[in-house]
């Protein structure tokens, strides 16, 4: 899932002073499963606004609605006919919906009410940790189903660089150093010779460094 | 000028805290008038905005009373509770407004005095704090 963190409130504040109406819009998808933007999410920002408007003795009129995603066009349809009667909106879906939003409304004011972080999972009750980079051509399988790209502080792709002590990495002793992962898996399986095979520098032109990605897949397209 | 008497709205389980509630009354000892107290099966229940609604209610503090860690028949019910609570106190400080308006106790059900002292308590520090909010202009 894609992982984000709720924005300060301060900062959504100074987003949305002087602003009599403000929809704060959730997302079902990613962001309800890491517990930053779904409905329950919405309710509490949504509160927190009014409570803020109150102690300043300011009536703010806050809605609260939350879509089945906001990366899909016909979800931010659905909000139409409530946008325009809002001065504007704050979006605690990832980075993604408020850009929907802002194209398809492109008279509303559109804040981002959370951080985006990175794409991982949650490796424990309310911990959730990187696993993937989108680097567009996947070669976890020859690192023992492990991702060195998004794992590695350096992204090393050829073995552990001398920061990595007692399977930590140097950065921080809540970072595993993957390499030392990888390479255990791999002495566990008997595997190890695989990782000295030959293998050509990983062409990065699907990733970030190729510029603004798009894809197109010719049976959907209508 | 009439005294400030702050309004509290307080969450208390069925459990250890009701039973500490009876106790007090066979004690005799009197509740605030201005805390208004809400039963609820298990203070593991309560979400983060049943404890934020008050507050944009108009309430000056909120507070919490459940069963001591090692009591609560849902195990980790008064620990759930902490934890929002926390959650609560942090939004409040960023909105600028006192944390110290919404607490949390655990109780036995032997502490009847303790459950009547804990709302005197807080009408009396709230009472100092003011008004958590200024009247609302439409």
């Amino acid at each position: 899932m894609i992982v984000a963190e709720a924005k300060p409130i301060s900062e959504i504040l100074t987003m949305v002073k002087g602003l009599k109406k403000v929809l704060v819009l959730g997302c079902k998808g990613c962001v309800t499963v890491c517990n930053v933007g779904g409905a329950k999410e919405a309710g509490i920002l949504a509160s927190s606004i009014r409570i803020a408007g109150r102690k300043e003795g300011i009536m703010v009129d806050v809605g609260e609605h939350t879509l089945e995603r906001q990366c899909d066009p016909e979800y931010i349809e659905e909000v139409k006919d409530i946008v325009p009667s809002y001065d504007a909106v704050v979006s605690i879906a990832c980075g993604v919906g408020p850009q929907f939003l802002s194209e398809r409304y492109p008279g509303a004011k559109v804040f981002p009410g959370v951080n985006t972080k990175f794409m991982g999972g949650a490796v424990a009750h309310g911990i959730w940790s990187e696993r993937c980079a989108g680097c567009g051509t996947c070669v976890i399988h020859y690192f023992g189903g492990m991702c060195p790209i998004a794992r590695c502080s350096k992204s090393l792709m050829n073995g552990p660089c001398g920061g990595s002590s007692h399977g930590k990495c140097e950065i921080s002793k809540d970072v595993d150093c993957i390499w030392d992962m990888i390479v255990r898996k791999a002495m566990d399986q008997g595997r190890l010779n695989d990782l000295l095979e030959f293998r050509p520098p990983k062409s990065w032109t699907t990733a970030r460094d190729g510029g603004p990605r798009r894809m197109i897949r010719e049976e959907l397209v209508k | 000028m009439s005294e400030f008497v702050p309004k509290i709205m307080a969450f208390y389980c069925s459990n250890c805290a009701t039973s500490a509630a009876k106790v007090s009354h066979g004690m005799s000892k009197t509740m605030p008038s201005n805390v208004h107290m809400i039963h609820v099966p298990c203070t593991g229940r309560i979400e983060t905005l049943h404890l934020l609604k008050p507050f944009e209610e108009g309430a000056d503090g909120v507070y919490v009373a459940g069963c001591q860690h090692d009591s609560c028949q849902y195990i980790g019910g008064i620990a759930k509770a902490e934890k929002r609570v926390l959650q609560v106190k942090k939004i409040l400080e960023q909105l600028g407004i006192d944390p110290g308006r919404i607490e949390v106790f655990s109780l036995s059900a032997a502490l009847g005095y303790r459950f009547v002292d804990i709302a005197w308590e807080m009408t009396e520090k709230i009472r100092r704090m003011g008004p958590a909010s200024m009247s609302v202009n439409p």
